[in-house]
């Protein structure tokens, strides 16, 4: 028996095995789709983000049923705790809801399809690199994305700095408008905590081609997380300037700021 | 003579099992003539087949004796034949010699198949890459610079003489029974080097529906370029596991090492410039070709890798 068929015995009860197949994807016959999402990678990949989901983190997610059920929508998120944790539990939320789940696309860092064994295997649990093609094809598909307009810039964030949003790029507005896609914002609190950094170490980020290199004890935290859904805001597709649209970004900007606010004041402690 | 002159075609690569399979669908309706640089291939008494090579000048006596209405150009020499100087000397002035033969002797409908390599393997490559991508192959390496140059030729022609109403075809991985490409071969055999930790999303092609996508081509008077590839995808890793083939990981950190290593094995399946194409996916959009031709692949990848586990045979 291979590693992986021992492993999917071993995580995958058939409810869940029936769960995942019953959330319909674009998938080729071998159930492969164009950007390496795998259908029986991702019942691995749900059952170990489980155990981190409600043992580890104790996440606490709010609103996730305001994500729409079908049709093209970009979740938008800030950024933070240096290792992709945020983009995780929020996929995992939108999957593991009880009235009609999805399986959301995470857009990553331009660097991880470069690294070994972790760029492929986030490609199967549906992470995408994050090139604006990508994006529009995948919103034409009708699939859920999550996007961090922050990048690196969020969450490479130092602890200092923390729940402080970065610059937010425009090009999640620009997609959302042309797709006539929901935006959905979403508040995470907690993950700035699971790995706090005091520094960046820029030279060794520099020689070893990574986007920043914390200086953090090497443990993952288990912070309590809270993830705040908005209301979907809908933004109309009119020829706009680029002043406009970062306008409307502001927008979106504020109401993840209001829901980060909100994630503090109803959290009571750090873990 | 005849009332109704049957279409006379020009099919180059004619040695390779795509062509004979286009030929085979072919010659019933038209008039074939057959040319290889490699060999001359006996295909019955009604096809004359010629072993030549495009720049000798008795090339231009077969465009005086025949009379072509079209010419299927399949005659590419592959990245892993060849030198680089020969290749180069084929594929790019053999073609446009070919192109402006074909030009000068009116003929009315050129097929051109070429690859989709030409895309080039880029870690930062989106997929379902469109026609109008840039080509960046020529950034990875030296020995794909005749593919890119043969396009960049086809479409200056497509412009200039618009009379040629000329299409080039970028397939997919073509496989399948009788297929010697470096892919095909890879499949086949018993072990096969993978870069450990990369398996990149592939798409494959039956050579049976790729020879009935360049019969569609030239029939459906379409110009242009198109992508030709099945909307299904697997990862490589796995294509050869459904193959039964036994993977044999090459150390791919740093970048320079598997370089080293494939440089000294010397595989020819397995190339050093073909590296990238093993790390980072190339996965091209084939609707446009299946919308404007009306194409539907008939042969599943089950079925492909099926034929693949069930004729083993040493590399």
């Amino acid at each position: 028996m291979s590693l992986s068929s021992f492993l999917k015995s071993k995580l995958v009860p058939a409810s869940l095995d029936e769960k995942v197949n019953r959330i319909r994807k674009p998938i080729g016959s071998l159930g492969y789709d164009p950007w390496g999402y795998n259908n029986e990678a991702i019942k691995v990949g749900y059952s170990l983000t489980q155990q981190l989901y409600e043992k580890y983190f104790r996440v606490e997610a709010e609103g996730v049923d305001k994500v729409p059920a079908e049709g093209p929508v970009l979740i938008v998120a800030n950024h933070s705790g240096q290792l992709p944790l945020d983009g995780l539990l929020i996929g995992y939320a939108l999957a593991s809801r009880e009235n009609k789940p999805r399986m959301p696309r995470a857009m990553i860092e331009r660097f991880f399809p470069t690294v070994p064994y972790l760029g492929n295997l986030l490609n199967e649990m549906g992470a995408v690199l994050g090139d604006p093609i990508n994006c529009a094809k995948m919103l034409a598909n009708n699939e859920a994305v999550v996007v961090f307009p922050e990048g690196i810039r969020g969450s490479g964030k130092l602890y200092k700095d923390r729940y402080q949003l970065k610059r937010f790029g425009n090009g999640f507005m620009h997609l959302a408008m042309k797709y006539k896609a929901p935006i959905v914002p979403v508040g995470v609190v907690g993950c700035e905590e699971t790995i706090p950094a005091i520094a960046n170490f820029k030279p060794l980020a520099h020689a070893l081609g990574l986007p920043y290199v914390p200086i953090a004890l090497p443990v993952v935290f288990p912070a309590k997380v809270h993830l705040n859904f908005g209301d979907p805001m809908m933004f109309d597709d009119t020829d706009i300037t680029e002043d406009q649209i970062a306008e409307r970004v502001e927008q979106v900007k504020a109401s993840i700021s209001a829901l980060i606010d909100k994630g503090l004041n109803d959290r009571k402690r750090l873990f | 003579m005849d009332q109704a002159r049957r279409p006379r075609i020009l099919v180059t690569g004619a040695a390779g099992a795509l062509a004979q399979q286009v030929i085979s669908r072919l010659r019933k309706d038209c008039d074939l003539v057959a040319v290889d640089f490699r060999e001359q291939v006996y295909l019955g008494d009604e096809i004359p087949s010629y072993c030549i090579d495009f720049n000798k000048r008795g090339f231009e006596d077969l465009f005086r004796r025949y009379e072509f209405d079209g010419v299927i150009h399949m005659g590419r020499i592959m990245s892993s034949q060849e030198t680089r100087m020969r290749r180069y000397n084929a594929n790019v002035l053999g073609t446009q010699r070919m192109l402006d033969l074909s030009h000068k002797y009116g003929i009315t409908r050129v097929v051109i198949l070429s690859t989709y390599h030409v895309y080039g393997a880029v870690a930062y490559n989106p997929a379902l890459i469109e026609e109008d991508a840039p080509l960046k192959a020529v950034g990875l390496s030296m020995d794909l610079i005749d593919s890119v140059e043969l396009e960049n030729l086809a479409n200056i022609y497509l412009w200039r003489y618009p009379d040629l109403n000329i299409t080039i075809l970028r397939p997919c991985n073509i496989v399948g029974p009788g297929v010697r490409n470096s892919i095909s071969t890879l499949l086949s055999s018993e072990r096969a080097p993978v870069l450990a930790g990369f398996s990149p999303m592939m798409q494959f092609i039956h050579i049976d529906d790729m020879a009935d996508a360049i019969v569609l081509a030239y029939q459906k008077d379409h110009k242009g370029i198109y992508n030709v590839a099945p909307e299904d995808w697997v990862a490589y890793q796995h294509a050869l596991k459904l193959c039964g083939c036994k993977r044999l990981p090459i150390p791919s950190v740093p970048p320079l090492v598997p370089k080293l290593i494939l440089k000294t094995l010397g595989l020819r399946s397995f190339p050093p410039y073909l590296l990238s194409f093993f790390k980072y996916p190339v996965v091209i959009d084939g609707r446009a070709f299946a919308r404007a031709f009306d194409f539907k692949p008939k042969r599943p990848l089950k079925a492909i890798f099926r034929f693949y586990r069930e004729n083993k045979k040493p590399i």
